[in-house]
């Protein structure tokens, strides 16, 4: 039996509430190399989750776990109180699990209204047919998700760029449309991979903003990997630490930063 | 105006009409590369497959026939009974996409990630499966396709514009059949573009020919699509083949339309629903206006049979992505 989390308020005033997502002993292998080897971390309600560690610990293997791409050869998701089978990466969106990725995978021929609008294929409900056949219910619905859509846009502060096709953007903005698209979505989940990547310090403190204020604004929970230390410590509400595929560190920034393990796995330890 | 300028009109407009087909045969091809990478081989076969079935299920044909035959000893044919033709199409349409669904589940599905040309040999294979199948199926005589579609020459039109030009000329001659297939294909590209730019599926399908890890992520089931890419390929298939088919009868060289594709594909670009027709049309004109200023009276006739290529082998000296393929761009 795990212990019973009781839902809190933080000194900002957000209410982090039950565990969302679970993750109980995973294990995952390519061949003989162990990306992962047996962690447990949950993710609650309303909190920002922050997976940090060095190069090669295991971070975006965690996220791909987490999202379907790949599936552990050991250990149990449970996501909402209901374990969860194998998946594929689409079946795992569908049940409202978001992502960006760490190299943009947008459609670059596409505009950035067209590629937000992407995010909003799983609300769709009105199949092919009827949308042929009921124009009236299709119209509607495309509307609805219009609003939802052009909220979005607003929110993170891309209207200049609507009809855009996304090829032609600088990188800054390829990441506030993934971003927007996987928002789109109106996620119970949102896995953000290293979101600051490449990024200069003006434009990591517009997304560490924006992150901030969807987790304040639309109370969507959120995890994220990130390489640089210093601004998953600012916005966080608790960290695990991974290296070499082990978790070596779990809890708030403060006992993160505290523990020698993570010292040593950041500043590289004298071995004797 | 000058008879001589007004044939010119004439060889145009039944190049744009020869054209529109061709564009259709290529849109096929296009739909599956854009969507999966795959160069799909057995597009012609598709529509003899197609053409094979509709005038089969119409005539009410036994399906595999002379292999129930030979294995039973029984003596079946016909069931006896005809189907019209909306129907049949119907039908025709439902057997297109089962297959659709086969090639994904049976032979795609096992072979996502594997290199392009290692694709391409499957559909290699699955032509050559396919036609097999087909005449099983159906037998290999040559049917012709009673849709009651019109043909020869409309006389409506020749009367009508009889009236442009002097005393040597006569009216434009436009094939009726030709109208028919014209107005079918523009209407099916119209369908086709208007599905991919506005519906749900449409956009996801966008989404699939743009980025795979994308479409995943928002939820797209690459499987589904491409058993819809490949059932609209199929259905372009059809509508191919009932128009070739008609003009030509139902045989096997009706397969080998897919040939006349290829330069189509080299004009417009592999990945482009746009370059496809225009291509189609460019190769249509083109190949009719060479046979008629040079090609008749200087070359000995007969230069549609090679023009196309010609053209398509200029192009990718000089613009080997095609009109409006995606720009070839390796950054070192």
């Amino acid at each position: 039996m795990k212990d019973t989390v009781v839902p809190y308020t933080t000194p900002d005033g957000r209410t982090i509430g039950d565990v969302l997502m679970d993750m109980r002993g995973i294990t995952l292998r390519f061949g003989g190399v162990e990306a992962i080897k047996n962690i447990s971390f949950d993710i609650r309600e309303g909190e920002i989750r922050a997976i940090i560690g060095p190069n090669g610990a295991g971070k975006s293997s965690m996220l791909n776990v987490i999202s379907g791409f790949y599936n552990p050869q050991d250990g149990e998701v449970w996501f909402r109180g209901a374990k969860r089978p194998p998946m594929k990466p689409f079946q795992v969106a569908r049940q409202g699990i978001a992502r960006t990725f760490q190299n943009i995978a947008l459609f670059e021929g596409m505009t950035v209204l067209d590629n937000v609008m992407t995010g909003r294929l799983t609300h769709m409900k009105t199949g092919m047919f009827a949308q042929a056949l009921w124009k009236g219910r299709a119209e509607r619905e495309e509307t609805e998700n219009r609003e939802v859509v052009e909220r979005i846009i607003d929110f993170l502060e891309i209207q200049a760029i609507r009809k855009t096709p996304v090829g032609r953007l600088p990188y800054g903005l390829k990441k506030r449309v993934e971003l927007a698209r996987a928002l789109a979505a109106e996620p119970k989940l949102l896995l953000l991979d290293e979101p600051m990547a490449g990024m200069n310090v003006e434009e990591k403190e517009d997304m560490s903003r924006f992150i901030l204020d969807v987790n304040d604004e639309f109370g969507t929970t959120i995890a994220l990997i990130e390489h640089d230390m210093g601004v998953v410590m600012d916005i966080s509400d608790r960290v695990v630490v991974m290296d070499y595929g082990r978790k070596i560190g779990d809890g708030t920034p403060d006992e993160v930063r505290g523990n020698q393990e993570v010292i040593d796995a950041y500043l590289g330890v004298a071995h004797d | 105006m000058s008879a001589d300028f007004l044939y010119g009109i004439e060889v145009i407009i039944n190049g744009l009409m020869a054209g529109v087909l061709y564009a259709l045969v290529a849109l096929g091809f296009v739909l599956i590369f854009k969507a999966s990478g795959i160069f799909n081989y057995a597009q012609g076969v598709m529509a003899l497959f197609a053409a094979l079935t509709l005038v089969g299920v119409m005539e009410g044909q036994v399906p595999f026939s002379h292999l129930i035959n030979a294995v039973f000893g029984t003596e079946i044919h016909h069931f006896g009974w005809e189907v019209p033709a909306l129907l049949a199409i119907l039908l025709t349409l439902c057997i297109m996409i089962a297959f659709a669904w086969a090639v994904q589940y049976f032979v795609f599905r096992h072979l996502v990630g594997q290199e392009p040309i290692i694709l391409f040999m499957a559909t290699i294979g699955l032509a050559y499966f396919l036609e097999g199948v087909g005449d099983l199926m159906w037998g290999s005589d040559i049917k012709t396709l009673a849709l009651g579609l019109p043909q020869g020459g409309s006389m409506a039109v020749e009367e009508w514009t009889a009236g442009l030009g002097g005393d040597d000329f006569y009216g434009f001659f436009i094939d009726k059949l030709d109208m028919v297939a014209t107005v079918v294909a523009l209407l099916l590209v119209a369908g086709l573009v208007g599905f991919a730019q506005y519906t749900k599926q449409g956009r996801a399908m966008r989404a699939v020919a743009d980025d795979h890890q994308a479409a995943l992520s928002v939820g797209i089931s690459l499987n589904f699509i491409w058993v819809l890419v490949w059932s609209l390929a199929g259905l372009v298939a059809l509508v191919a083949g009932v128009m070739w088919g008609a003009k030509s009868g139902v045989q096997f060289s009706l397969s080998l339309i897919a040939l006349k594709a290829l330069p189509v594909l080299m004009l417009g670009g592999f990945t482009s629903i746009p370059g496809a027709i225009v291509g189609g049309l460019i190769i249509g004109v083109g190949e009719k206006l060479f046979e008629y200023t040079i090609g008749a009276p200087f070359l000995g006739g007969a230069t549609e049979n090679w023009f196309a290529y010609m053209l398509a082998l200029i192009f990718l000296v000089f613009r080997p992505q095609g009109l409006f393929g995606e720009r070839i761009i390796e950054r070192v």
